[in-house]
């Protein structure tokens, strides 16, 4: 589904409107009216009346101001949630929650055969069901639901295209199984399984899966007078089409003290990682797989763990960058901005890290201060990444980092794993297997992203990633940029 | 040769956040009969957040005329009308009309 869709739309306007509500010092008094706001007394209603929309907004609201809405209580007061929020230590896990009020609970996957039947003579349909579930009847062919067992070969054997998949949205994008049915025929995470990849929480077309925010924590930081200190990653800066330098000056008119370009940590992480890479080639290993993408590292972990050997034990451009924060200034309260469900949990179990904001987030921050990032003058930049560290955020940019950095740049053969789906896990596996086996691969070095298209491409960008990937590379073209 | 319809997409903070550079694909959207007919440029803040102008971000204009809290839809059906508008424009220089 396309990322800028009418639940985003929802979603960021509910930030930009919180995020002005706190900078006003009003969020406990203001926030009680945003449902109302949203959705007035004549407008047009999403659901059956703007009263249940206003229900649902309610817990959006919630869930923006970082809490889970599993623990819903519809007697409290938004002011007291907003002010529980205010005086959080730190974010709270899981860093996803499931809103079963705006939940279709939509129908078991299953293939329907629509009103394009013809009931025709071949019926292959009917011929090439393993388990004889079609019946024609009232000059239609008809699946008996008990016998069926979703193979979808009916569908692929239609002529007319009259038979289609009507599928679970958030169970077919989450590549690991982590998303079941409840009893009630709502949608349950088991985080156990979940690699945070976000996948569903983009895919929900009733924006039920949702993440947790942290921007009414970073903005009470600022508000008391921290030094807080942004870490924007490679992706970002192509999300509002800035120039190198644009960002910083945006950064600082939005209240953070100092900012480190994580693409400075993505360079640590590539100068490790092809020194890594060759240790491993000297001594025998068939390959190694890049660590920076979260959803990814605990994919492995959790569900291919023949792999786990291979992934680089080099640590993320996150991490690094945290480091550089906190070495020039070890009091600062440090906050990761990406476009990443994954590096909230990555950021939550890093003592390094103290928040991490979404693109999004981050937007709604610029929008309430009246910030045009393409206004704001360049700043001459301390320390410049080079060109590969900044390219991380593009699919094949990592793999590409390491070959620059190998002495013998020509013993490396690089594969993409392009956006973990299912298949994109049955790789790796097929990867596990054979690095067990000591078996030949067609690689010696794996990219793995979970999104495709690369971080770029994140559950929680705001530009469109063919768009993005554009702006990338002009941001990178431009050079060193500053004043 | 009739101009080209113009099209600018704002591609200010605002209206990126909600959603605005997907506008800027419109060239990729256009239906077979609009092809070739239209030019796209982004442009710096456009202004219209800001004197909170209805409807929202995002923004963009077709020869000129704002539309707000754009779609790629809402895009095609005003670049339609303009082509629509031209094509009776050019007709009745010619002096078709009756």
């Amino acid at each position: 589904m396309n990322l800028n869709n009418g639940t985003a739309r929802i979603k960021r306007e509910i930030l930009v409107r919180l995020a002005r509500l706190q900078l006003e010092g009003r969020l406990e008094e203001g926030v009680h009216f945003v449902p109302r706001e949203m959705a007035p007394v004549g407008s047009e209603p999403l659901r059956c009346c703007v009263y249940h929309d206003r229900e649902v907004l309610r817990m959006r609201v919630i869930a923006r101001l970082g809490h889970s809405v599993e623990d819903y209580d519809d007697e409290k007061k938004l002011a007291e949630y907003a002010r529980e929020a205010i005086a959080r230590e730190r974010p709270t896990e899981p860093m996803l929650t499931v809103l079963d009020e705006a939940c279709n609970a939509c129908v078991r996957a299953h293939y329907l055969v629509t009103n394009a039947c013809q009931a025709c003579v071949a019926r292959p349909c009917a011929m090439n069901c393993p388990k004889k579930a079609i019946k024609i009847a009232g000059g239609r062919a008809r699946i008996d639901e008990d016998l069926c067992v979703n193979c979808g070969l009916c569908m692929q054997n239609c002529p007319y295209h009259a038979i289609v998949k009507v599928p679970v949205p958030c169970e077919e994008a989450c590549p690991v199984g982590a998303i079941s049915k409840d009893e009630s025929g709502k949608e349950r995470i088991d985080y156990a399984k979940c690699t945070f990849c976000g996948a569903c929480m983009r895919e929900c077309p009733f924006g039920a899966m949702m993440d947790k925010g942290q921007l009414v924590d970073v903005i009470a930081r600022i508000m008391a007078g921290k030094r807080v200190v942004a870490l924007y990653a490679p992706a970002i800066a192509a999300q509002f089409g800035a120039a190198p330098g644009q960002l910083e000056e945006a950064l600082a008119r939005a209240g953070f003290a100092g900012s480190v370009e994580v693409a400075l940590g993505a360079d640590v992480t590539a100068d490790a990682e092809a020194g890594e890479f060759e240790e491993r080639m000297a001594r025998g290993d068939v390959l190694m797989t890049t660590s920076c993408c979260p959803a990814y590292v605990r994919a492995v972990r959790v569900h291919a763990p023949a792999l786990v050997p291979c992934v680089s034990e080099t640590r993320s451009p996150m991490h690094y960058a945290a480091e550089i924060a906190k070495r020039d200034d070890p009091g600062c309260v440090s906050v990761f901005v990406g476009p990443c469900l994954a590096k909230r949990k990555e950021g939550i179990d890093d003592p390094l890290v103290d928040y991490v904001l979404s693109a999004e987030e981050l937007g709604a921050l610029f929008v309430a201060k009246g910030i045009e990032v393409a206004e704001c003058p360049a700043r001459e930049l301390g320390r410049v990444p080079t060109a590969t560290g900044r390219l991380f955020a593009k699919s094949g940019g990592v793999a590409e980092a390491v070959r620059a950095r190998l002495a013998d740049p020509a013993s490396l053969r690089a594969s993409v794993i392009d956006g973990l789906d299912r298949a994109g896990m049955r790789r790796l596996a097929a990867y596990g297997k054979a690095a067990a086996e000591k078996a030949a691969t067609d690689a010696n070095l794996v990219e793995v992203m979970a999104c495709p298209g690369g971080c770029i491409a994140g559950p929680s960008v705001i530009a469109n990633p063919k768009v993005a990937l554009g702006l990338l590379g002009k941001y990178v073209s431009s050079g060193k940029g500053g004043a | 040769m009739a101009d080209k319809i113009k099209v600018v997409v704002c591609s200010g903070t605002a209206c990126f956040v909600m959603g605005g550079s997907e506008l800027l694909l419109i060239g990729e959207q256009l239906p077979d009969d609009l092809k070739g007919l239209v030019e796209v440029e982004g442009a710096h803040c456009l202004g219209k957040c800001r004197d909170g102008h209805k409807g929202g971000a995002p923004y963009a204009t077709v020869n000129g005329k704002f539309v707000d809290a754009a779609t790629l839809p809402d895009l095609i059906e005003r670049i339609r009308e303009a082509a629509r508008e031209s094509e009776a424009r050019g007709a009745g220089e010619v002096g078709d009309e009756p």
